[in-house]
Parts: structure tokens; C-alpha cells; sequence
């Protein structure tokens, strides 16, 4: 070893330590019929790592009552864990203030809000939504019911081959009919990073505000929405090490003072007469009912444990793991990578000659490996780029190259298995 | 549960050569078969001669368990009458959910190499979609599906994303 080598290497491993971090994990140490399990579904759904786990735990054994109003220890108790998990989110996506971050079930049910919210309120006959080729289905329906109700048109901005969004497009989509923006932050299928701050800078200057489905960046990048200024932000909690049924709409407070609430209940208000009702502030206006308070406490813990870890560390080893695998899968013959965008978070969407996603997925199983196949939610992508379905692994932070020399390996046995 | 068990020699020569594969002219039956969840899509065409099923054709873009069903499906019902292939269906829907024993008493025959199935409720519907188009077809049903109202077995199967 050179010295230089032995100068970088302890920096290196004190900033990221995979095995350390792989053992804050459960879930890793499973074994799938005797192999070791080797999660590569991160896109769909993250593990959880043992500090959160605790965290559900204790919050459940020595914190649980109901939320606001109660006068009794423990509620005051999970109150007060609850809104401290609603300033660890503010803080983890550098909002204002944090009654600008508001607690739904997860990223479908937050873009849900914005539509009923926001959308029933503010577009209407005639008026133009523009979303694009890549988003998931749950942003493109919501915005169809809307459209059907209103009379209004949805505009989309295509994809280039590579996966990537055509911007001569998308600005030529506006005109004054324009009344709203929604594009994801990063494709699930494909993984591309959309160039969404130069995106909204241009619906900006004409007044329309942008909605940004941030579902595959939070878990994986630094998300600030004052630097974005986006209008909108969701994004899930257990696709970050949260717990499902969890999720935050991130919206300027004055846009979601100008909002209508999105559900009726109780905490949503301040006043009830059956001649008049007066909704409560933000954001308790739109957080109606009972939350899951335990889920909203663990997702607090989550971010913490990302921040712990570094936003920026996690997105250099996910890089790295990016490159080896697209380097390594690039190599097997009959094997097309689907998403080559120049800018990609790690997920790897291919297709293998002559052998259907469902078989290539049954048979990576059979040796541990959890991959996801099918259209992934995203049928219009599927349908531009021609693939009926594909086979995605998606990686997080916690993955290795040992576990991408396993991928390559399961892929070249089913290659023989087809051949 | 052994995946290896599914994927038999026999289910892998039916996916590169598969049987009765084609477009049949002058059908007098046909169906198309849909599975949204995994894009497969297959089209069945069949001729009645009174109650006799002379000719049979399938084709399609699935996967390999969903090839091979169909591909020996055809096999199995050709030449054989409408009630013959009715009770094919029934069987081969049973043995798929694990509501038939393979080594009990039954006509399957050699399509038990898909028994491994019932072990992969995801690949429970690759296996099944060939048997259901067929019966559509019988029944001149023109267009099935595995999802929702259309899904013939109501076993609801996640797509997250």
C-alpha cells in the first residue's frame, strides 16, 4: 500500500461505514431460502434501521395518548414528540417554517391534497395542468380526475430515449392557460434526475406554480425547498427509513392559507356549529382526524438517522454503486439498460433478450435477490420506450458491490437457464 | 419452496418452441387475455367443430410460465370436446391455487410440472391466464383480464411501485 492509499483509506471508511451501517439493520442479516437476502426494491420500499425501530417502540411503551388538547401527562407528552418530529422534517427539507409541513399518509395521499386542496379551488374550465412523460401514476390520476371534473386539460412534456425530459418542450407547453405544474423530482422507473430548480424558475416567471413529487429524491439527496422554491414538495416515509403510512406535502404557507381543506374532521378546526364551521390554521387545516402519531414520531427518527449518516455520503456510495453496476450489467451480453439519463439516481431498469422481467424476477429469488418487475406504476414510460415491462434494482445506501456482483451473477444464470 | 421445480425442462422447451403458435383463420372462438400488472397479453383462437375442438392457436408476448401453459394447454385440448376442456380449466385452476393434489386423481396429465405455482402467488396468474382466455374463448367472452371485475380468480395482487 502506498501512503497516500493509507492516508485516504481511514478518511473514507469514518465517513461511510458500510458494515457498520449494515448492521444498524435487521432485516439484512434474513436469509431467503438458506442465501443471504440482497434488497435491491429500495425504490418501491426502504428497511428500517434498528434507532427507529426503537424509537416506534418507546414512543408506543412510554409516550402514546392522543394528540392536542389533552391536559393529561401523556398526551401533552405525544404532542409535544409529534410537532418536534414536524420541525426534525422542516429542518431535513430546509422549510421556512414549520407549519409549512404537513403530515399525510404518504406521497399519493399528499399530491391527493393538493388536488382537492389547491386544484378544485384554483383551475378550472379551459385551464392547462402540465405534467410530464415520467411521472408515476399517482401523479397523473388525481390530476385526470380533476381535469374530468373541471373541464380542464393535462399537457405532457415528453422523453428522450435516454429517459430524460425534453425542456424545449416542456416551455413550449405554456401558455395563458397554464394554471399548474407537476413533475417528479427523480423517475422511479429509470431513475432520471429531473432538472426540476430550473423547471420551476420557469413556471415561476409566468405565474404558475409547480408541484413537485419528491417520492425517489428525498431518501437519496439534500432536498431544500427554499433553494428549489417550489410550491410543493411530497415525498413518502418508508421509502426513507420510515415507517409506511407516513408521508409530508411540504407547500408555502401562503398557498396553503388560500387552500381549501382537502378532509373534514375533527383537529381541522376551530369552531363547529352546524351553521357555521371555522377551519383551524395551517397545517392542522388539512391533518383531520387522528394521525399515525407512532409513524410521524419514527419518520422524526428517520431523518435523524439520515442526517446522522450525511445526505452527501449516502449519495456518493449510491453513485458509486450506480456506476459499478451500469458498468458490470453493460458487459452481459443480450442485457439493454432502460434509463441512461446523464443524470441518474441508482436504480438500474434493464430488459434481457428473451427472457420476460416476471422470470428473470422469480428466478433472482431463488437466490436472495429482491427485485421488482412490471411497469412500475409508470405505463405512459413504459409505452414511449416501447418495453412492456422491465426488471429494476434499485439500491440505497445500505447496499454493497459484493450484493452488484451477486445481481450480475443471478442475471447470467438465468441467461443459461433461457439459453 | 424450490423456484428450480418450476422452471422444468418441459415449461422451458414450450417457451422457445411453443406448440400451435400462430394466428388461426376461420376460428370460431376466440379471446384475448390480459394481465396488466406484467404487460403479458394473449390472444386465443380456436375452430368448434359442433362440440369438438379440431383446431387451436394461441399467440402473444408473455413470460415463460405463461407461454409454456399455453403452449401445452392447446396440446391438451385439442381433438378433445368442449366438456373435455371445461374440466381441463377447472383442474388446472384448482391445482394452480393448491386445491388439487397432482398426485390424486385428475386429467392433467403432464401439465402437473405446473403445480409449483401455487408456492408463487405472483406467478399463480402467469400460470392461470392461458386457461381463462380459453374459457372466454369458449364462451365468445372477446376480452379478459386478470384485474379487477374482469379477474376471474378475485385474488387481488399488489403493483407498488
Amino acid at each position: 500500500m502506498t501512503p497516500v492509499e493509507s492516508v485516504l483509506e481511514p478518511q473514507l471508511t469514518s465517513v461511510f461505514d458500510i458494515e457498520r451501517i449494515r448492521a444498524d439493520f435487521p432485516i439484512l442479516k434474513l436469509k431467503i431460502d438458506g442465501k443471504p437476502l440482497v434488497y435491491l426494491d429500495n425504490a418501491a420500499s426502504g428497511q428500517m434501521p434498528q434507532p427507529v425501530i426503537d424509537r416506534l417502540v418507546r414512543y408506543q411503551t412510554t409516550q402514546h395518548a392522543n394528540i392536542n388538547r389533552g391536559v393529561h401527562y401523556l398526551s401533552g407528552m405525544a404532542t409535544a414528540e409529534f410537532e418536534g418530529s414536524r420541525r426534525k422534517l422542516q429542518h431535513f427539507i430546509n422549510a421556512r417554517e414549520d407549519r409549512e409541513v404537513i403530515f399525510t399518509s404518504g406521497t399519493t395521499d399528499a399530491i391527493n391534497l393538493v388536488m382537492h386542496g389547491y386544484g378544485r379551488k384554483f383551475i378550472g374550465a379551459g385551464d392547462e395542468i402540465i405534467l410530464t412523460t415520467l411521472e408515476h401514476h399517482s401523479n397523473i390520476v388525481p390530476w385526470q380526475m380533476l381535469a374530468e371534473e373541471k373541464g380542464a386539460k393535462i399537457r405532457v412534456v415528453p422523453i428522450n430515449d435516454a429517459g430524460e425530459l425534453l425542456l424545449d418542450e416542456y416551455e413550449r407547453l405554456f401558455n395563458e392557460h397554464t394554471k399548474f405544474v407537476g413533475v417528479m423530482h427523480v423517475s422511479n422507473a429509470l431513475g432520471s434526475i429531473n432538472p426540476i430548480k430550473q423547471m420551476i424558475a420557469f413556471a415561476h416567471a409566468r405565474g404558475v406554480p409547480v408541484l413537485i413529487d419528491g417520492a425517489q429524491a428525498a431518501p437519496h439527496m439534500k432536498i431544500d425547498v427554499q433553494d428549489l422554491d417550489c410550491d410543493f414538495y411530497a415525498f413518502s416515509g418508508h421509502k426513507m427509513c420510515g415507517p409506511t403510512g407516513i408521508g409530508i406535502l411540504y407547500g408555502k404557507a401562503d398557498l396553503l392559507e388560500r387552500m381549501q381543506p382537502f378532509k373534514g374532521g375533527g383537529d381541522m378546526i376551530l369552531s363547529v356549529t352546524f351553521k357555521k364551521t371555522i377551519y383551524n390554521t395551517i397545517p392542522h387545516k388539512f391533518e383531520a382526524g387522528t394521525p399515525p402519531i407512532a409513524a410521524a414520531i419514527g419518520l422524526g427518527a428517520a431523518v435523524d438517522y439520515l442526517s446522522a449518516i450525511g445526505l452527501e455520503a449516502i449519495a456518493a456510495h449510491e453513485l458509486a454503486l450506480l456506476n459499478y453496476a451500469t458498468e458490470q450489467i453493460r458487459r452481459l451480453p443480450g442485457v439493454r439498460i432502460i434509463g441512461t439519463a446523464a443524470m441518474k439516481t441508482a436504480v438500474l431498469s434493464f430488459e434481457v433478450k428473451g427472457v420476460h422481467p416476471h422470470d428473470i424476477g422469480t428466478l433472482l429469488n431463488q437466490e436472495g435477490i429482491a427485485v421488482r418487475t412490471g411497469h412500475h406504476c409508470v405505463q405512459p414510460v413504459m409505452l414511449r420506450l416501447k418495453v412492456p415491462a422491465t426488471t429494476r434494482a434499485s439500491f440505497a445506501f445500505y447496499n454493497t458491490m459484493a450484493e452488484v456482483d451477486k445481481l450480475i451473477a443471478g442475471i447470467r444464470a438465468a441467461q443459461k437457464v433461457f439459453a | 419452496m424450490n423456484t428450480q421445480s418450476l422452471y422444468q425442462e418441459v415449461i422451458l422447451d414450450h417457451n422457445r418452441k411453443p406448440r400451435n403458435y400462430g394466428i388461426l383463420d376461420h376460428a370460431s372462438h376466440h379471446a384475448v387475455g390480459h394481465n396488466p400488472l406484467c404487460g403479458d397479453r394473449l390472444e386465443i383462437a380456436l375452430n368448434l367443430d359442433g362440440e369438438h375442438i379440431d383446431r387451436i392457436a394461441f399467440h402473444g408476448e408473455s413470460c415463460a410460465i405463461c407461454k409454456a401453459s399455453a403452449s401445452m394447454m392447446t396440446v391438451a385440448v385439442k381433438d378433445k370436446t368442449r366438456a373435455d376442456a371445461e374440466t381441463l380449466i377447472q383442474e388446472f385452476r384448482d391445482m394452480a391455487l393448491g386445491k388439487l393434489d397432482p398426485s390424486g386423481q385428475h386429467h392433467l396429465g403432464r401439465l402437473t410440472v405446473f403445480a409449483g405455482v401455487r408456492d408463487l402467488p405472483t406467478r399463480v396468474k402467469c400460470a392461470i391466464l392461458p386457461w381463462h382466455t380459453l374459457q372466454a374463448a369458449l364462451n365468445s367472452v372477446t376480452s379478459i383480464s386478470t384485474e379487477a371485475a374482469d379477474d376471474p380468480m378475485h385474488a387481488p395482487v399488489g403493483g407498488a411501485s
